[in-house]
C-alpha cells in the first residue's frame, strides 16, 4: 500500500519535473538566438548601414541602404495588396458565409493556406509573373507576400468580427438596416482594433519572409526604387551575406538581423497584447 | 417620403452588389487561390513529369543538370528524415511546455511565459539560419559531434548513425535548429486544448485523490487526445516546408544520408539553392516538379491535421 503510494508520488514528481525542464528548454534557446542577435548584431549598428550602398566585397565600409529601402517597399506593396483582399474576405467569412457550406470549407482551407510552405508560393509567382515578363521584379515580390499576408488578415479578421456580440446586429437590422450596412458600419467599426491587429500580424509575419522573395524580387546591388526592376530585400541580403566569405558581410548580416527580429518581436507582441485583451473583454 | 424610399432602393443595389463582390473574393481566397496555385505547379512541371515519369522521378537519386537527368529520391527522403527527427524531439517537449503553461505555471506568469514561447515562432526563419550557421554548426562542429563520437562511436547502432567526420553542417544540426522552430505551433495547440477541459472532470479526479500527473494522464490527455495529434501534425507539416533555417544547415548535397553526420538535402533547399540559377526547360521544370510534391504533401498533412483540430471543436460546441 505504502509502495504503490510512494510510486505514484514519485511519478507525479517525475513527470512534472520533465515538464519543468520542457519549458525551460524553450525558453533557453529563445534567450540563446536572442542574446546572440544582440550581441553579434547590435554593435554592428551604425548609421552608414542606412545610408550607403554596398561596397565591392572584401573592402570595408558600405551599407545596406539598398535593402533597407528595398525591403519597406516590397513589404508597403505586400500590406497593400493584401490588406483589403483579406480583410473583405474576413468580412465575407464572418457576416455572408455563416449559414454556406461552401464558405465553411474555404474558410478551413484558409486554415490550411496559412502554414502553407512560404517558397512554394515563390514558385507559383515566379510562373504566372516573372516568366511571362522575363526578369525579376520588386513588384512580384510585393504579390507572393500579399498571397502570404491574406490568410493571417482572413483569420484574424474572421475571428474577431464574431467576438462582436449577435445582439449589436440584431439591434442594427431592427432598425431596418441592410445586411452590408451591419458588416461595415456596426460590426467592422465595433471591431477595427482587432483587425487592425490582424494587419500588423499579416505585416510581421511577411517582413521575415526569405523564401518567396528569392525568384521574385530576387536581388540589387544598388538602391532601387523601381519595383518593375529587380530589388533588394534585407531577407535576402542577409541570406547572401552570411553564406559568402566575406567578415564584412557577416558582420553587417548580424546587425540587419538584429534590426529585423527586433521589428518582429515588437510588431507580434504589440499584436497579441491587443487579441490577448480584446477576447478576455 | 420619396427620398426614404430612394434611399433604401440604393442601400439595397448596394447590398445586393457587395454580396457578389464579397462573395467573389472570399471564394477567390478560399477556393480558387489553392487551386490556381495547383495547377500552374502542374502546368510548369508537366513537361518533367513527361519525361521521366511519376514513379520513376521520385525513386530516382539522379540529379544531373548537365546531363540532364533529374530524380527526386534524395531530397524527398532528406525531407523526411528532417522532418521525422525534429518532431521526435519537439512532440514531447511541446507536450511538456503546455503542461507546464497550463497546470504548473503561477497564474501570474503564465500569460508571459506562453507569448514567450510562441515568439519562437514569431522569430524570422532566416534568423533561424543564420544563427544555426554561425553559432550551432561550430559549436556541433568541433565540440558536440567529436565528443558524441567519442561517447558512442562504438555502439552497435548509434556508431553507424555517428560514421562521418562531424562538420556541424549535417542531419543532427539541421533536425535540432528545425525542432526548436516548430516546437510553438504544438504547443499552441495543446495548451488551447487543455485550456478546454471543464475544470469539473479535473476537480473530480482531484476528488478521488489523483495525483497532478495522474490528472493529466488519465483525464487530460485522453479529452484532447484528437487536438494533440492534431497539433503534432501541424508542426509536421511546418517542418515539411520550412525553407530557409534548413538551407543554411543541410549542406545541399544531393544523396541520402546514412548517418547524423552527413550533409543532405530537402526539397525546400533544393528549391532554394537551384532555382534562380535552373538554365535548362527540363532543369526548371524538374523543380517544379519538386515544387508540386512538396505542396500537395503539405497540403494533405495540414489537411489532416484541421480535420483532428475541428474533433475537439465539435465534441465541445454546445
Amino acid at each position: 500500500m505504502i509502495n504503490i503510494k510512494a510510486k505514484r508520488k514519485i511519478e507525479n514528481y517525475i513527470s512534472l519535473t520533465l515538464s519543468f525542464l520542457s519549458a525551460t528548454f524553450g525558453l533557453f534557446f529563445l534567450f540563446w538566438i536572442l542574446g546572440d542577435l544582440f550581441i553579434n548584431g547590435f554593435k554592428y549598428i551604425n548609421i552608414n548601414l542606412f545610408i550607403y550602398d554596398p561596397v565591392p566585397p572584401g573592402i570595408e565600409g558600405g551599407g545596406l541602404k539598398h535593402a533597407f529601402l528595398g525591403h519597406i517597399i516590397i513589404t508597403f506593396l505586400g500590406t497593400v495588396i493584401g490588406t483589403p483582399i483579406g480583410i473583405l474576405a474576413g468580412i465575407y467569412f464572418a457576416e455572408y458565409g455563416r449559414s454556406s457550406r461552401i464558405a465553411r470549407v474555404a474558410r478551413n482551407i484558409v486554415d490550411i493556406m496559412v502554414s502553407n510552405p512560404s517558397i512554394v508560393i515563390g514558385a507559383v509567382v515566379y510562373a504566372l509573373l516573372v516568366l511571362p515578363v522575363g526578369h525579376f521584379m520588386g513588384l512580384a515580390g510585393g504579390i507572393a507576400l500579399a498571397i502570404l499576408m491574406i490568410p493571417v488578415i482572413v483569420i484574424t479578421t474572421d475571428e474577431m468580427l464574431k467576438l462582436v456580440p449577435q445582439q449589436t446586429r440584431e439591434a442594427a437590422y431592427a432598425l431596418g438596416a441592410q445586411p452590408w450596412q451591419v458588416s461595415f458600419q456596426i460590426v467592422l467599426k465595433a471591431a477595427k482594433v482587432g483587425v487592425l491587429t490582424g494587419v500588423i500580424l499579416g505585416v510581421a509575419r511577411i517582413s521575415g519572409e526569405t523564401a518567396p522573395l528569392l525568384f521574385t524580387s530576387f536581388n540589387n546591388n544598388f538602391t532601387n526604387l523601381d519595383p518593375t526592376k529587380p530589388m533588394a530585400s534585407l531577407t535576402v541580403t542577409v541570406f547572401q551575406y552570411a553564406m559568402g566569405p566575406y567578415d564584412e558581410w557577416h558582420k553587417q548580416a548580424w546587425a540587419a538581423s538584429f534590426l529585423l527580429t527586433f521589428f518582429v518581436l515588437m510588431a507580434s507582441i504589440t499584436a497579441r497584447y491587443i487579441i490577448q485583451r480584446k477576447k478576455h473583454q | 417620403m420619396d427620398k426614404r424610399e430612394n434611399a433604401l432602393k440604393q442601400s439595397k443595389s448596394i447590398e445586393s452588389v457587395l454580396r457578389i463582390v464579397l462573395t467573389s473574393i472570399g471564394m477567390f481566397v478560399g477556393i480558387l487561390l489553392p487551386i490556381i496555385i495547383f495547377l500552374s505547379l502542374y502546368r510548369e512541371s508537366s513537361l518533367a513529369i513527361n519525361h521521366f515519369g511519376v514513379w520513376n522521378f521520385i525513386t530516382s537519386t539522379d540529379w544531373d543538370p548537365v546531363a540532364g537527368k533529374f530524380g527526386g529520391l534524395a531530397p524527398l527522403i532528406g525531407t523526411l528524415i528532417a522532418t521525422f527527427l525534429s518532431t521526435l524531439v519537439a512532440a514531447p517537449i511541446s507536450l511538456g511546455i503546455a503542461i507546464f503553461l497550463v497546470e504548473l505555471s503561477p497564474n501570474r506568469l503564465k500569460p508571459i511565459l506562453s507569448t514567450a514561447i510562441e515568439l519562437l515562432a514569431a522569430i524570422p526563419s532566416i534568423i533561424y539560419g543564420m544563427w544555426g550557421l554561425f553559432v550551432v554548426a561550430p559549436l556541433f562542429g568541433e565540440k558536440v559531434e567529436p565528443w558524441l563520437k567519442e561517447k558512442m562511436g562504438e555502439f552497435p547502432v548509434i556508431g553507424k548513425l555517428l560514421e562521418g567526420s562531424p562538420t556541424g553542417i549535417d542531419v543532427l544540426t539541421t533536425s535540432l535548429v528545425l525542432s526548436i522552430m516548430i516546437i510553438p505551433f504544438m504547443s499552441s495547440v495543446v495548451k488551447d486544448a487543455f485550456n478546454m477541459v471543464p475544470p469539473i472532470m479535473k476537480e473530480s479526479a482531484y476528488a478521488l485523490g489523483a495525483t497532478k500527473w495522474e490528472v493529466i494522464k488519465q483525464v487530460m490527455i485522453p479529452i484532447t487526445v484528437s487536438s494533440i495529434a492534431g497539433g503534432l501534425i501541424l508542426s509536421v507539416g511546418r517542418a515539411i516546408g520550412e525553407t530557409m533555417a534548413v538551407t543554411f544547415l543541410a549542406g545541399n548535397v544531393n544523396q541520402i544520408p546514412k548517418s547524423l553526420l552527413d550533409p543532405f538535402t530537402t526539397i525546400t533547399v533544393t528549391l532554394a539553392n537551384q532555382f534562380a540559377e535552373a538554365d535548362t526547360a527540363l532543369y526548371l521544370s524538374s523543380l517544379y516538379f519538386l515544387t508540386l510534391i512538396l505542396f500537395v504533401i503539405s497540403f494533405f498533412v495540414l489537411y489532416a491535421s484541421k480535420i483532428m483540430l475541428l474533433q475537439l471543436e465539435k465534441k465541445w460546441k454546445v
